[in-house]
């Protein structure tokens, strides 16, 4: 972690690697005005979702946490909100505000829509010219937020790409930077190991719990996972149970403490490595990541995921070499010499981690050349 | 030339690194020594798949990564190919 590495320091200290300007719809009828003003305004983002109305409980808290909290990343600049109604926009407009950036917020009911649209593409406009004069300057490996999980994985994962993961996890958390994994579903088997690693005892007690009452939670539901879990991809690449799949999933985490458990979009409160409780579906689980604060998420692949992120730059490898020519143009980075023991497990994370500064400095990823922008809500249960 | 890899010494099953043919000699690697062990295949195995070590009954416990990761449901012999049609999650069934 030698690197000089460069990203944008935000008015409250955090750092991104990205300068995006977004338009955050409060509800799903928001969509259309916020896409309008994206149309508009080159430059922008508009971060169109199916919910936002009539939810209630741990399921609303969830939902403002995920929008604010995607507006307080620190690869976003500046950020506009519109909703139906004044106070939810507000709402999130006041959490985003917290950090300082440029943030605004329009009601649709009072107004109309067309005059909405109006309004905020003249601040979206004022926003993207405000961003285009903010530069990179050095920063530090600690100042950065990292997020991990694999997708369509299969044995490979676990042989190559995510023990690669591993290492430059291992090394990021000696670096003094924060990590976030999850995918509560996925370490299924292997909850013992990441228990044994959590910092105390009442962190292990909250992982557990975490874990007991997803595990009753789908009991509830009458049902398993089994026919989800191993995923159809996942048998095809050769993993045969949820535990063979959770132990190559867990490579990734690397051997370091896990210093907390965080709520779905939870932002950590310390660095190293903490846990958090989030769906294993790859887009659901990386928009919670970002709503949590990370700015570049370490994707391991099997059988070859395509998942990018709307926030922050996803960097895909991959130790399968038939997905690394099958799947060529979403592959960043070839770790298939580590079967054929071409190239040893410290190789392996060199290379991930110069992918990891070049991606930090400004290059784009396979997923955001490919124009991958994908950004998923999590929703707990049905709205009111 | 390795054809399948072993995570860890005690392993049931190795992940096979490069398609194998039926009657093949193999040769796999402890990931965590290093040292070498051959087999000779039963059936064809692709990439990714997982070839037997050890011969099982049906109803042990199959263990891969030093750690279980299931269960047989029917019994196997070194150098059988190992996945869905004969082994199964402890957790769900």
């Amino acid at each position: 972690m030698a690197e000089q590495i460069w990203g944008y320091r935000r008015p409250d200290g955090s750092v991104g690697v990205r300068n995006h300007v977004v338009i955050i719809p409060v509800d799903d009828i928001s969509n259309e005005a916020c896409e309008a003003v994206a149309d508009k305004i080159p430059g922008t983002l508009a971060l169109s979702h199916p919910y936002g109305r009539l939810q209630y409980g741990e399921d609303l808290e969830l939902h403002f946490r995920t929008l604010i909290g995607t507006g307080k990343n620190a690869n976003v600049a500046a950020a506009i909100v519109i909703g139906i109604e004044d106070n939810w926009a507000k709402r999130i407009a006041d959490g985003i505000a917290q950090t300082g950036k440029p943030v605004a917020w329009f009601g649709i009911e009072g107004q109309g829509e067309i005059e909405t649209i109006r309004q905020a593409s003249w601040r979206a406009k004022e926003f993207v010219q405000f961003a285009t004069e903010l530069h990179r300057e050095p920063v530090e490996w600690s100042d950065l937020v990292v997020s991990i999980k694999c997708g369509e994985s299969d044995t490979t994962t676990g042989l190559a790409s995510c023990p690669t993961v591993g290492v430059v996890v291992d090394r990021l958390v000696d670096a003094g930077a924060t990590v976030i994994f999850g995918e509560t579903s996925e370490l299924t088997g292997g909850e013992h190991l990441i228990a044994e690693r959590c910092v105390t005892p009442e962190v292990r007690d909250r992982f557990m719990k975490t874990f007991d009452d997803y595990v009753s939670f789908i009991e509830s539901q009458d049902a398993d996972l089994f026919g989800s879990q191993p995923t159809q991809g996942n048998i095809a690449g050769g993993l045969s149970t949820i535990e063979e799949k959770a132990m190559g999933n867990i490579e990734k985490t690397g051997t370091k403490p896990v210093m907390d458990v965080l709520k779905p979009a939870q932002a950590p409160s310390v660095k190293g490595l903490s846990f958090m409780d989030t769906s294993s579906a790859a887009a659901e689980c990386v928009t919670l990541m970002a709503a949590a604060g990370a700015v570049v998420h370490l994707f391991p692949t099997g059988q070859g995921n395509i998942v990018g992120n709307v926030i922050e730059p996803v960097i895909k490898l991959t130790g399968n070499p038939k997905t690394a020519k099958r799947m060529a143009e979403h592959i960043d980075l070839d770790v298939s010499g580590l079967l054929s023991y071409e190239m040893t497990l410290q190789d392996a994370g060199d290379e991930l981690e110069k992918l990891m500064v070049r991606t930090t400095n400004g290059r784009a990823t396979s997923a955001e050349a490919l124009g991958h922008k994908e950004f998923v809500l999590t929703k707990l249960y049905p709205s009111a | 030339m390795h054809k399948f890899l072993v995570h860890k010494r005690g392993d049931h099953v190795g992940v096979v690194t490069s398609d194998i043919e039926r009657g093949d000699r193999v040769t796999g690697v402890f990931m965590d020594d290093n040292s070498a062990m051959e087999v000779v295949a039963g059936q064809s195995i692709p990439l990714g798949h997982k070839i037997a070590l050890v011969s099982h009954g049906d109803g042990e416990e199959v263990v891969e990564y030093g750690q279980i990761v299931g269960v047989t449901t029917q019994s196997w012999s070194v150098g059988d190919y190992v996945h869905t049609h004969n082994i199964r999650s402890k957790r769900w069934s």
